[in-house]
């Protein structure tokens, strides 16, 4: 049907469509639980709410830069997201007083059926499955003018 | 807000869910049927904004208010929102923007019930 034709070969196109609108919810999810957390009860676990509003911001990046086909950003704020949800993970459960209320990243996610622990590598894999399509045409056009 | 509301929008997104999984499995471009199907979950949706407003004002139970009114106005921004991100993407994955979001709303739907009866997650 239409998607034999041309695809585009932006992160946004094809499977990144459904991936953005993943990384949409989670923007929206954690960005709106950390402002939440920070206006009603911010000194019940500043920790723990600083790091939601962190990890809120990264996942609005991420969503930003893979909806408008920025790789280079996407890379940058998918690898944070990565390390944020490891690091965050294995702190959680070795020493549960750093983070008395939960984060997105508690527990490798397990609050958002693991879907943090998963998304950063399903993210990654898309950069780097689209990076070759997009360089196609480049190194096309590229010959075009030499030969 | 009776658990038979909430429970009742969060399935009838999950059958939404399906049937735009089934769309996208088929590779069937976002079809008529499938619009008003969203169309459908919206009105259940600004029904359960207004609904649960009203029930609010006129709870004595203990709720988080903003909270909860906060959950009802994304559940209801969220289906317009797909189907405009979805509708533009002419590959099978169109339509898998809409099962991500309609399994969205049934998660919230749930989560506003939790809100509703003061379980806090």
């Amino acid at each position: 049907m239409s998607d034999t034709g041309p695809n585009p070969t932006g992160t946004a196109h094809g499977f990144g469509r459904a991936l953005v609108a993943v990384y949409a919810v989670f923007a929206l999810a954690a960005s709106a639980r950390s402002i939440f957390q920070l206006a009603t009860k911010a000194d019940e676990a500043p920790v723990a709410y600083a790091l939601s509003a962190l990890a809120g911001v990264v996942y609005v990046v991420a969503t930003f830069a893979l909806a408008t086909d920025r790789r280079r950003l996407a890379t940058a704020a998918i690898g944070f997201e990565l390390i944020g949800v490891l690091a965050v993970g294995v702190l959680s459960l070795v020493d549960g007083s750093l983070f008395p209320d939960e984060t997105v990243w508690s527990d490798f996610g397990a609050g958002y059926l693991l879907i943090p622990l998963v998304l950063p590598f399903v993210g990654l894999w898309w950069l780097q499955s689209t990076r070759g399509q997009a360089k196609a045409p480049r190194t096309h056009t590229t010959r075009g003018r030499n030969h | 807000m009776t658990d038979a509301a909430a429970n009742g929008v969060a399935w009838l997104a999950v059958v939404v869910a399906v049937f735009a999984a089934w769309h996208t499995v088929r590779r069937q471009p976002f079809s008529n049927p499938l619009f008003y199907a969203a169309a459908v979950l919206e009105i259940a949706l600004l029904a359960m904004l207004v609904g649960g407003s009203i029930a609010l004002a006129g709870t004595s139970r203990d709720v988080d208010g903003v909270l909860f009114v906060s959950y009802l106005v994304t559940l209801v921004v969220i289906p317009p929102a797909a189907v405009l991100w979805g509708i533009a993407e002419k590959s099978r994955w169109g339509t898998g923007v809409v099962v991500v979001a309609m399994l969205t709303v049934a998660v919230l739907c749930v989560r506003v019930l939790q809100i509703w009866k003061g379980i806090n997650v």
